[in-house]
Order: structure tokens, then sequence, then C-alpha cells
């Protein structure tokens, strides 16, 4: 086998499936990633449809309730890990070296690995809908006593998830290594680009939490099917027990969503403001300390399940300070278009609007950290729209405003900004359509995950489902949006932003095959 | 820039990841059929099984190989450090799972059973315990034992032997390491062969314990929370000294055919790493899971 160094440029590669299925090149593997993650993106989309065609009205219309709650537990286990943590992990396997001038990751055959995980996983998962029994049913947190009573479904979904666990835990080892390894001479820690730096702290968590998450669905599957007692008083265990395991995960896991969004829009807004980022020092901090609270948080997701009074007001107080590094973050990205000569472009549009919308779920979240508030709103739809506040919101418009940002560094043509502006406008309306409702039907009492609802919930529950299908149709202008960007348009620029600043505005658009053989120096 | 830098192996595209993702996949499927009853399962699984041990041969071999010829330098070197270290860390929090599922079970589930009385009344709060309903369950699994009554295994004999082979495998490996960076290749390879002994030998006395457990003690899997946590904490942690007996075995073969120098020796170095980080799991359990 012959070598391949970095500096020599080996721009011939196979051709074909093998070229996608072989590969050690991470702006390959980045592709991979995101086409990968839009299917998914579709797939739980259309899952989001049928339950909104169903809560259309009251009364059962199209599906029975058995698979509805198929349908929500599988829509939210696509989109967590199928859509949302790949299409992140996507943009850091293109950006983070074009970002700190390392010619590819520091674990290329690694990184081919992490993606090639996915779609057995996602196969396994999807395949659960199809077995006797159906898919997992019992809600993405997948709670025992129902995950331990489902069919053999639930077993594909928690071997689905094990795997999906492992390409995380290699994507993130990979991705701490090349951070702390392959940066250009020059480039130290605090010269870093902000979305390196979430996604230093990101990969810190995954790498942390993703086991604990292996470790509790391992001992549920035991509980399946190998004769243990873990989650059953009966034994002696605690379904509870799991609830605090799985949420040692879960709510590192929020985080690990949302981190490298608010990365993706500390890039953008300072390059629309023609500014540099306001309070990049406290932003690095803000980020690690969000990072440490989410650690100790984890039970403000049980406050009625049953807890001692000091844990409950030990995890509302933890959470509330989340607040406050979150609160700096909001701060910075405002006071950084402070008197900025301000441009809205599309991506700038889909930052702006993250930080808008995360704002409005950040704030229900702190209506949710009251305990005896939370009594009320646990378990209904205001917990959805809280949920999907930050996390389309926050998560998503991040991701789709990062695509806008740096596909004509991908692609070396600029998209389509009329096409970009109605995806962003029909989206964030469908968005708001969709789930500012929610919020008042959680209030008014409307529990969530229930195929069907009293006759006083029926207007708001239309209405989601309204915004719901424009949120979903809109989509489609985004994938033509990109096919057409991919085939052509206006030839972008290498700085392809006024304003932008950073290594990966240096190399050409598009970027070539290999960037960065021989490093940059960072004054 | 600097020749370092300039010189970072990147590898060609390769198919060992592609092939360990369908091993994988086959495995997975296999493991679902077999818990669920598809007399297909077992194949599948060993389907698997197969494609996972040549892409590992394989994969590991190229690897070996491409150091061998000296493609990796310093930095390279660096991003293999990281890759192992951070592996392990994410090892620690998989057991801390399993000791976390442990504390709480003792410390506040089985208190918080005794003291409701209107879901179990009479159940007493001890440790270890088969819970409420666990003599009926042993009743169920291990038919030798009519009473009901398991007993759990105390610390100072087997366990207290096992706790010590352990210890001094983690010295004999580093004495290996010094005679590794000394350039005594014999001394290396008789200190590295002890250490595979040790290792084989805490795995045959942990079988024997396990089969104790299972035909005298009636302690089984299925004896309440403290068999759960019991058998999937040392069961686990077995896995893992099979998996490091090995990758030892591997590392004591490449040292017999003249692999490693005295500076560049990392594959040596994950595999003792990973085994302290056994060795150190193996101490939290002799204390929490035997000696308290």
């Amino acid at each position: 086998m012959t070598a391949t160094t970095a500096d020599q440029h080996h721009d011939h590669h196979p051709t074909g499936i093998t070229r996608w299925l072989f590969t050690t090149n991470h702006k390959d593997i980045g592709t991979l990633y995101l086409w990968f993650s839009f299917t998914m993106f579709i797939i739980g989309g259309l899952m989001a449809m049928i339950i909104r065609s169903e809560l259309f009205e009251p009364g059962l219309q199209f599906v029975d309730p058995l698979f509805f709650n198929q349908m929500t537990t599988v829509h939210a286990l696509v989109m967590i890990f199928g859509a949302a943590m790949p299409a992140f992990v996507g943009l850091a396997n293109w950006q983070i070296p074009l970002m700190i001038g390392a010619p590819d990751m520091a674990l290329p055959r690694l990184n081919n690995w992490s993606f090639w995980l996915l779609p057995p996983a996602a196969t396994l998962l999807i395949a659960s809908l199809f077995v006797p029994g159906g898919a997992p049913a019992g809600g993405w947190t997948i709670y025992p006593p129902l995950s331990i009573q489902g069919g053999m479904g639930v077993d594909f979904g928690i071997l689905a998830l094990h795997m999906m666990g492992i390409s995380s835990i290699m994507g993130s080892i990979n991705i701490i290594a090349t951070i702390m390894n392959m940066r250009a001479p020059g480039m130290i820690l605090m010269k870093l680009p902000m979305f390196v730096w979430t996604w230093l702290i990101t990969a810190f968590l995954l790498v942390t939490c993703i086991p604990v998450l292996a470790g509790a669905i391992t001992m549920l599957l035991t509980d399946r099917h190998f004769g243990t007692h873990f989650f059953d008083s009966s034994g002696g265990g605690d379904p509870v027990m799991f609830q605090h395991i799985f949420w040692f995960f879960g709510h590192p896991e929020v985080y690990i969503l949302i981190l490298p969004a608010f990365g993706v829009v500390s890039q953008i807004i300072p390059t629309f403001s023609r500014k540099p980022l306001f309070g990049y020092t406290s932003m690095v901090f803000a980020t690690a300390t969000i990072a440490f609270l989410s650690f100790i948080v984890w039970a403000h997701h049980m406050f009625t399940v049953g807890m001692p009074l000091t844990g409950e007001l030990f995890f509302m107080y933890s959470t509330m300070l989340i607040a406050i590094p979150t609160s700096v973050k909001i701060f910075n990205w405002v006071s950084t278009m402070w008197r900025g000569s301000l441009t809205f472009e599309t991506p700038m549009l889909y930052a702006i609007g993250m930080v808008f919308l995360f704002t409005i779920g950040g704030f229900s979240g702190l209506m949710l950290a009251i305990v005896p508030a939370d009594f009320q709103y646990h378990d209904t739809y205001f917990v959805v729209a809280h949920f999907h506040y930050v996390i389309f919101g926050g998560t998503i418009l991040g991701a789709l405003g990062a695509v806008y940002f740096w596909l004509p560094k991908w692609t070396g043509h600029m998209y389509n900004e009329t096409l970009g502006k109605w995806h962003f406008w029909l989206t964030v309306i469908g968005m708001n359509v969709t789930f500012f409702p929610q919020h008042f039907l959680g209030l008014a009492g409307m529990p969530r995950r229930i195929p069907d609802y009293a006759l006083q919930f029926a207007e708001f529950n239309m209405v989601s489902s309204l915004g719901a299908f424009l949120l979903g149709l809109s989509q489609i202008i985004f994938l033509i949006n990109v096919l057409k960007t991919i085939k052509g348009g206006e030839k972008a620029s290498d700085r392809v932003w006024e304003g932008s600043t950073g290594l990966e505005w240096t190399v050409p658009s598009p970027a070539p095959y290999h960037t960065f053989a021989t490093p940059p120096v960072v004054k | 820039m600097s020749a370092e830098h300039g010189s970072y192996y990147l590898p060609e595209p390769t198919r060992w990841p592609a092939i360990t993702s369908s091993g994988l996949f086959l495995l997975a499927l296999g493991f679902i059929m077999l818990m669920n009853e598809h007399s297909v399962g077992p194949w599948f699984m060993i389907a698997g099984f197969l494609v996972l041990l040549y892409v590992i041969v394989s994969w590991f071999g190229e690897v070996a190989g491409e150091s061998e010829r000296g493609l990796y330098d310093s930095q390279v070197d660096m991003s293999f450090r990281m890759g192992m270290g951070w592996f392990i860390v994410s090892e620690v929090m998989f057991f801390a799972a399993f000791f976390g599922a442990l504390f709480y079970a003792r410390m506040l589930a089985v208190p918080w059973l005794s003291e409701t009385d209107s879901l179990w009344p009479g159940f007493e709060n001890v440790w270890p315990t088969a819970g409420p309903l666990g003599e009926n369950y042993i009743g169920a699994d291990a038919h030798e034992v009519a009473s009901g009554q398991f007993a759990s295994i105390g610390a100072w004999g087997l366990p207290f032997w096992n706790t010590v082979i352990l210890l001094t495998s983690s010295v004999t490996v580093t004495i290996a390491h010094w005679a590794l960076k000394e350039g005594h290749r014999l001394k290396l390879i008789i200190w590295l062969g002890i250490t595979v002994l040790l290792g084989s030998t805490f795995l045959y006395l942990q079988a024997t314990e396990y089969a104790h457990a299972y035909t005298e003690l009636g302690l089984t899997l299925g004896t309440g929370v403290y068999g759960s946590t019991f058998f999937m904490l040392t069961g686990f942690h077995g896995l893992h000294v099979t998996i490091g007996t090995i990758t030892l075995a591997v590392i004591l073969f490449r040292c017999i055919k003249g692999h490693f120098t005295k500076d560049n020796h990392f594959a040596f170095e994950a595999a003792a790493w990973y085994w302290h980080f056994v060795d150190t799991v193996w101490v939290g359990l002799f204390i929490f899971v035997y000696v308290l």
C-alpha cells in the first residue's frame, strides 16, 4: 500500500459507490453525514405529518392508537439520533479541519466507521416498524415498565441505539483528537472559532454521556430477556432508577443538540454584522459552564415522579442557574449586532431567527424548571412546545443556517437567495404556527402522546396541524435550492461573504479535495 | 511549515469500516432474533462474529504494518494516544452507569421499598436482597435451591485472591514496559507473558466463582436486584478482562516477532493503559460489590 502524506496532492480517488463507502476524506464523510441527516429529517418529518394529521380533529381518524404511539416514539428517535446529531457531526467534519487549518480529521479511518455505523443502525430502527408488535411505542425515553413489556421492536430500537451510540462516541473522540492535535501553528485554543469551541465541548459531553445511555439500555435489555430486576420493584429494583440513569444521559444530550448550533450562530452573526464576536472569552466560558451544569440538572425531567424535597429543590435551582450562561451568550449575540453594519442574507436570517426562537424556548424552560409549576405542566403539550422551540427553533434553524452559510464554500456556487428567503420565512412561520398554540394546549391541560383529545382543544390543534403541514412542505424548497446550488449557479468567491473571517475562507471555492496539506500560520 | 506538520499520515480509502458495520449489523440482527426465539438467530450471530473477527485481524494488521514501516510521525502517534485515552474515558462512564445502578438500588430503592408498607408489607431493608418477590423468582430460576435462600460470595476468599492477581498483573505489565524501554527483549517477553498468564488465571477463577454461585449458592442473574447488579458489574468487567488479555496476548506475539522499538511502541502502551483501567475498575468492584 502506498503512503499518502498530506503534502502530496492526490486528487484521484475511487469513483462511484466505493468512493463513498471507502472514503477517508473529511469532506466526503461530511457530505455523507449531511445527506444521511436530511434523509432522516424527511423520514422523521413524515412521521410528524402522520401525528399532526391524526390530531387535526378530535376523534380517531387515520391510525390506531398503538401505531400513533409508535409514531411519536420513532419520530423522536429518528429526529434526535438520525437527523439532528448527524447534521452537526457532518458540519464538524466539513468545517473543523478547514477552520483550524488541518489536512483532515485526526483519525480518518475511524471517521469513515463513525458514519457507516449509522445506515445499519437507522435500518434497524426503521425496521422495527415492520416486525410483529411494531416499533417501540413507549416514548423516546423508553421508560420501563412499558419498554420492558413491548415486543421485539423494542429490541430493534435498543440495538439501533447501541450502534448509533458507538458512532457518536467514535465521532466525538475523533473531533477531540482533531481539535487538540491538528491545529495549525499559532492557532492557540483561545483563537479557535466559536464553532470549533462549541464542538470541542459537545464532543466531551458525548464521550461522557452516551456510554451512560448504553448502560441504561443494556440493563433494559437484560430486564427484558435475561431475568434481571434492575427496574422491577418485585426484585428490589426500581423503574425510577431507569429515569435517573436515562436523564443523566438525556440532559447533556439536549445540550449536545444545541451547543454546536450556538457555535454556528456565533460564526454567522459576526460575519453579517461585519464586527468581531462580542465577548469571545465569555462565550467560551459560558459554553463550558452550560456543559458542566448539564450534568447536575437531570432530575428536573422527573419532578412529578417522586423525589425527596431536597432533591426537588437542588434540581430546581441548578436548572435555573443554566439561564445565566445562556443569557451571556444571547447578550453577546445581540451586542455583536449592536451598531454593526447588518445585512440580512439567508444565513443571517436563520441566525437571528434562531436567537429569537431559542430564547422563547429558554423562557418556557425556566417555567418548567419551577417545581410547583412543573407539576402542572408535566407531560402536557407545554413540554412539547418548549422542546420544539429549543430543538427546532434552536438546533434545526442553526443547522439550516449553517448549510446556507457554508454551501458556497462546499459547492463553489451561490445558492438562490430568493428561494433561501422563502424557505426561511415559510419555515419560521410554519414553525410558530405549529408550536406556539401547543403552549396554550399544554397550559389548558392537554396531555402529550395521545391520539385523541377533548373537544375544547380542537381549534388550537387544527391550527397546529396546518402549521405543521406548511413547515413540512416548505422543506422541499430547501432541497430544491441545495440541488440547484450543487448543479450550478453564480460562482462563489473564495471569501464568499464580505464580512467573513477565518481560515475556511482562505481556500478556493469549492474547497479542493485536500486542503491545508501545508498548514497555514495563524498570527 | 515544520516537516512534522507537513507529513501527517492520511490513509488511502479503506474498506474495513464498512465491513465492520456489516458484521455488527448481522450480529445485532442475530442477537435480536436469538432473544426472541427465532431459530436462525445464532447463525446470523456466528456470521456477524466471523466477519468482525476477519476485520479485526485485517484492520489491526494493516495498522501494525504501517506502524512498522515507519509511516506514523509523532503527531499521528499523539492522535492515537488521544483516541485511546478518550475511549477509556467512555468506558469509565459505561461502568459508571452500572455502579450508579448498584448505589441507587442499595442506598435508595431497597430502603424506600421497605418503608412503603402499602406495596410490599414486611419487606426488610437488607443487603444483599433478592427483593420482595425474590423467593419466587429464585424458585423458578435455580431448581436446586428449594428454600429460596441464596448466599452471596464473601470478599476474602476467591475475590481477594483475584484482587491480588490483577494488582500483580498491573505491576508485571509495568516491568515489561520498563524492559521494552531499556531494550531487554527477553525480559519484556517474560514479564508480558506472566501478565497474560495472570489475566487468564483471573478469568479461570472468575468462571469457577460463577459456576459456584449458580450451582451451589443459588445466586443467579435472576436473584433480584442483588443478582442483577452483581452479575452485570462482574460480568462486564470479566468481558473487559477477556478483551484485555487477548490484546496483551497479541502484543506479546508482536513482541516475539520483534515489533516495537524503545521510543515507538504505542500499541503496547495502549494495551497497558487498558489493562490498568480494567484493574482499577476491579478495585472499585472489590470494594463496593464484595467488601461493603
